[in-house]
């Protein structure tokens, strides 16, 4: 993918365009012969307006004002992207955010688009959205290359399936025959894992108990709710919060009792960042109370909280779980320097932490050639994995999983869920935040929807679709979720406690 | 794995070595475009560089130059750029140099007493720029500049006789009075050729325990984790706003000691021997020696070594400047080699690390791939 968009040299090998041998030594001419990439992580310029963003590097082709708004309309139009182009990126959505990055690359001209694992952040419904552009693009001559490690959405949208494991193509597929079991058992060489739970272990002590959470955001960050709203969209409730100096979030109540896992669902930017931060001491909560194991710990500083008993996978493991240019054994200690084996009264005992770091390595099946290589060298599933060993490591009672499977491939996210399976079993409380619905379902317990920093619904993992889900996502929907309607809870938008207690 | 530690020391040497190479052939560039004779200068120095009293002179400024480039290497480690560390280090001199002058105590004591005030001194002038910036976000670079300018205009108030300056007799000079014997530090005499400063010596063994504290302290661990990545390290529970404040109030105390080595083994006084510029001067050997302290040890003496060697040049018809146009061509070489270096080094252990894994050299798993 990265020698494909010019960012890597590759080491043999050719590329041929249209039957023609090409070589690209960045992705400036990689573009140039059109093709283009929308990445996994947006990169988008918050603080510019849609067209501003398009035109961001590419002044040279439409300039900057009347024609560039004409071009971007058409492309819109064209493939029916639906972009509005003064709208203030950081107020868009995900999946809006995620239009503008394929604009941007129509707009330069790509004929050949590579989109990498574009769905992880999308729910159900929005999902469904993006194939019927592509499919438009698609009618349009365009050539997709959709990479995924969700199966079934594969199947769905390609008209023809590439496996790859550890670098090499183990097998191509026809969607139209092909069964998600089949390509599944291509990609991990075995079955396809489910995140299923199974046999209950929940118990009915409690171990993190959240009671009243309430974070205001700072008053210099509330957006002018005329531009933040789209047309036709604005329910008044929302607009009122707006100007009133948003609530990041609202009055969280939950209870996790030992052996459970809490499954936190939600599109992302709705609070479930703060949630985190807050639980972890990284925020001050403008209100509210949050016990683990009995003790009071709303006021205690990240260390002693991660002394506690805290484990924390987080969701963005570049910016807060390793340092990338460190070796290995580093960031093993890193988050438990006070702890053992990393340090004796205040002194690191450097051999310990190395000798620690090759059991996690072992035990973990990180895949590296040794312990001084640095983070940033390993694949996304190897630092997934070495981040989720060292956190077990340290006996932690309550688990705090952000996306704990998001760039991980499938054999990782294996063994992560049955890291956290296995925890579970000796009596470890857990809160996963995922945007992977079928991982909620799977692993949760519990369930819980997070919209506008307020827990809107809660569902039982054993009934609930992910369809349903993915409408409370959107705050359509609120109260207790069932398939079966024969509960009238639903109507008020309160949080029920009742289902953790 | 041992491939990778070899790797590892040569990418570590070759940074320096194409800094210090390019910067060389600047040099000649620019002394031929000015059309002088690009070799015979640097010849002269690497002459001068061979007497005896002029290594002296070397280590003797090494020593307070490694004190300096120690100060600004505990602020880079945790990404503080304590450009201050000048103001720090003449304001602590000269503060300390009127506390000892002003009290006599038996020996060691008097020393002890100067040395902490000096550090003290430097502390609280770093610290000032610390609080700023946790406290309020002010940028340390831009304070620091600012502390050193009133560093400057404080002293000059504060030398004037009528506050706590002595106008020497038959001189123009203003110092604060000579410091009482018992306040000098011993000093290690080679003869004819001079003698070595007894304090550079506690200069380079705070070398060690630098590299014991960032490397194998907790404290030392967070404050490098908080340089690497700074969202990382709050995840991890480092306190931010508490280590800016520890990092420049260390770093401020070490620059404060910079001043010790001049004013205990040679002037005893604070006079203009403390010229400005040694902080900065620190900045660059820091950078050469990747703040490390065996690196900023030679960095150091190659520093002093261009200073002291050069100064001999106006003798031979040739501007002494010329060591300093070495010194800025360092600087700019340092960076730039060093972030190629990195750059190249990174993408190499990617590539190696790809290699080996595809060549099936992953450490032994005892578990088989799951599921």
């Amino acid at each position: 993918m990265k020698i494909l968009y010019g960012m890597q040299k590759p080491d043999e090998g050719t590329i041929a365009i249209d039957g023609e041998q090409v070589a690209f030594n960045s992705p400036g001419e990689a573009i140039a012969r059109g093709i283009g990439m929308v990445h996994q992580h947006f990169m988008l310029a918050d603080n510019l307006t849609v067209l501003e963003n398009v035109v961001l590097g590419g002044e040279k082709l439409y300039g900057i004002g009347a024609k560039a708004r004409k071009k971007i309309m058409e492309i819109s139009d064209a493939y029916g992207l639906g972009v509005r182009p003064d709208a203030l990126v950081e107020d868009l959505g995900v999946a809006d955010r995620q239009r503008v990055e394929i604009l941007k690359v129509l707009y330069r001209g790509a004929k050949i688009l590579i989109l990498d694992e574009p769905t992880a952040v999308l729910v159900p419904q929005e999902v469904d959205a993006l194939f019927d552009n592509l499919r438009e693009l698609k009618s349009e001559g365009l050539t997709v290359i959709f990479i995924s490690h969700k199966l079934g959405e594969v199947l769905k949208v390609a008209d023809d399936i590439t496996v790859i494991r550890r670098g090499t193509t183990v097998g191509t597929a026809d969607p139209k025959t092909a069964t998600p079991k089949q390509l599944a058992e291509l990609m991990v060489g075995a079955e396809l894992p489910s995140p299923e739970t199974r046999e209950s272990t929940v118990t009915t002590t409690p171990m993190l108990q959240v009671t009243g959470l309430t974070i205001a955001a700072d008053e210099a960050v509330v957006a002018e709710p005329e531009v933040l709203v789209p047309a036709g969209a604005p329910d008044s409730a929302t607009r009122e919060k707006a100007e009133a100096g948003r609530l990041l979030l609202d009055d969280i109540n939950l209870t996790i009792h030992k052996g459970e896992i809490l499954g936190i669902a939600g599109v992302e930017g709705n609070g479930q960042t703060e949630l985190i931060e807050a639980l972890m001491g990284m925020m001050a909560p403008d209100a509210g109370v949050i016990t683990l194991d009995g003790a009071d710990i709303t006021k205690l500083p990240v260390r002693k909280r991660r002394e506690g008993g805290i484990g924390y996978i987080p969701e963005d493991r570049h910016r807060h779980g390793l340092l990338l240019e460190s070796p290995l054994w580093e960031n093993r200690i890193l988050g438990h320097v006070t702890e053992a084996p990393n340090s004796k009264k205040g002194i690191l005992d450097p051999k310990a932490a190395r000798k620690d770091t090759e059991r996690i390595v072992r035990e973990y099946d990180v895949r590296t050639p040794g312990i001084d290589v640095t983070a940033a060298s390993l694949s996304g599933g190897n630092q997934q994995k070495l981040i989720v060993g060292r956190e077990m490591s340290h006996n932690p009672k309550f688990l705090i999983a952000a996306h704990p499977t998001r760039g991980v491939d499938v054999g990782a996210q294996a063994q992560i869920w049955d890291a956290i399976r296995e925890a579970r079993r000796e009596g470890l409380a857990v809160l996963l935040i995922s945007a992977d619905l079928d991982e909620l379902i799977g692993l949760s317990d519990t369930l819980r929807v997070i919209y506008r920093g307020r827990l809107v619904a809660d569902a039982d993992p054993a009934t609930v679709t992910p369809e349903e889900l993915g409408t409370a996502m959107t705050g359509a929907a609120s109260g207790h979720l069932e398939a079966t309607d024969n509960h009238s809870a639903a109507a008020d938008g309160d949080t029920t406690e009742d289902e953790a207690r | 794995m041992k491939t990778f530690d070899k790797d590892r020391l040569m990418l570590a040497i070759a940074g320096p070595l194409l800094a210090l190479v390019s910067a060389f052939v600047l040099t000649m560039i620019v002394l031929a475009a000015t059309g002088i004779n690009p070799i015979e200068p640097l010849r002269i120095m690497v002459e001068n560089g061979g007497y005896e009293d002029i290594q002296v002179l070397i280590v003797n400024q090494a020593g307070t130059y490694y004190l300096a480039a120690l100060a600004v290497a505990i602020g880079f480690r945790m990404n503080l750029f304590n450009i201050g560390v000048d103001g720090q280090y003449r304001l602590a001199a000269m503060i300390s140099a009127v506390v000892g002058g002003a009290i006599a105590l038996p020996g060691p004591l008097h020393i002890l007493l100067i040395v902490l005030v000096a550090m003290l001194t430097g502390a609280f002038w770093a610290g000032i720029a610390g609080v700023l910036k946790a406290k309020r976000g002010v940028s340390e670079v831009v304070s620091t500049i600012m502390l050193n300018a009133i560093a400057t205009s404080l002293i000059a108030w504060l030398i004037l006789p009528k506050n706590l300056g002595v106008q020497v007799e038959g001189s123009n000079d203003l110092t604060t009075g000579e410091i009482a014997e018992s306040g000098w530090f011993p000093a290690l005499s080679l003869g004819d050729s001079g003698e070595i400063y007894g304090f550079t010596f506690i200069a380079f063994a705070l070398g060690i325990v630098y590299w014991f504290v960032l490397n194998r302290t907790r404290f030392g661990f967070d404050l490098r984790a908080s340089g690497a990545s700074e969202t990382a390290a709050a995840a991890s529970g480092v306190d931010s706003k508490k280590m800016i404040i520890t990092a420049m109030l260390i770093s401020g105390a070490v620059a404060g000691l910079s001043g010790m080595p001049v004013l205990l083994g040679e002037s005893h006084t604070y006079t203009l021997v403390f010229p400005v510029g040694v902080g900065f001067t620190g900045i660059t050997i820091a950078l050469l020696g990747r703040n490390s302290p065996v690196g900023i040890f030679f960095a150091a003496l190659l520093m002093a070594f261009i200073d002291k060697a050069s100064a001999g040049l106006d003798t031979a018809g040739y501007a002494k400047e010329i060591g300093t146009i070495m010194k800025g061509l360092i600087v700019i070489a340092v960076v730039v080699s060093y972030e190629l270096i990195r750059r190249y080094g990174i993408r190499r252990q990617q590539q190696k690390v790809g290699e080996e894994l595809a060549a099936g050299h992953a450490m032994k798993t005892e578990k088989e791939v799951a599921a």
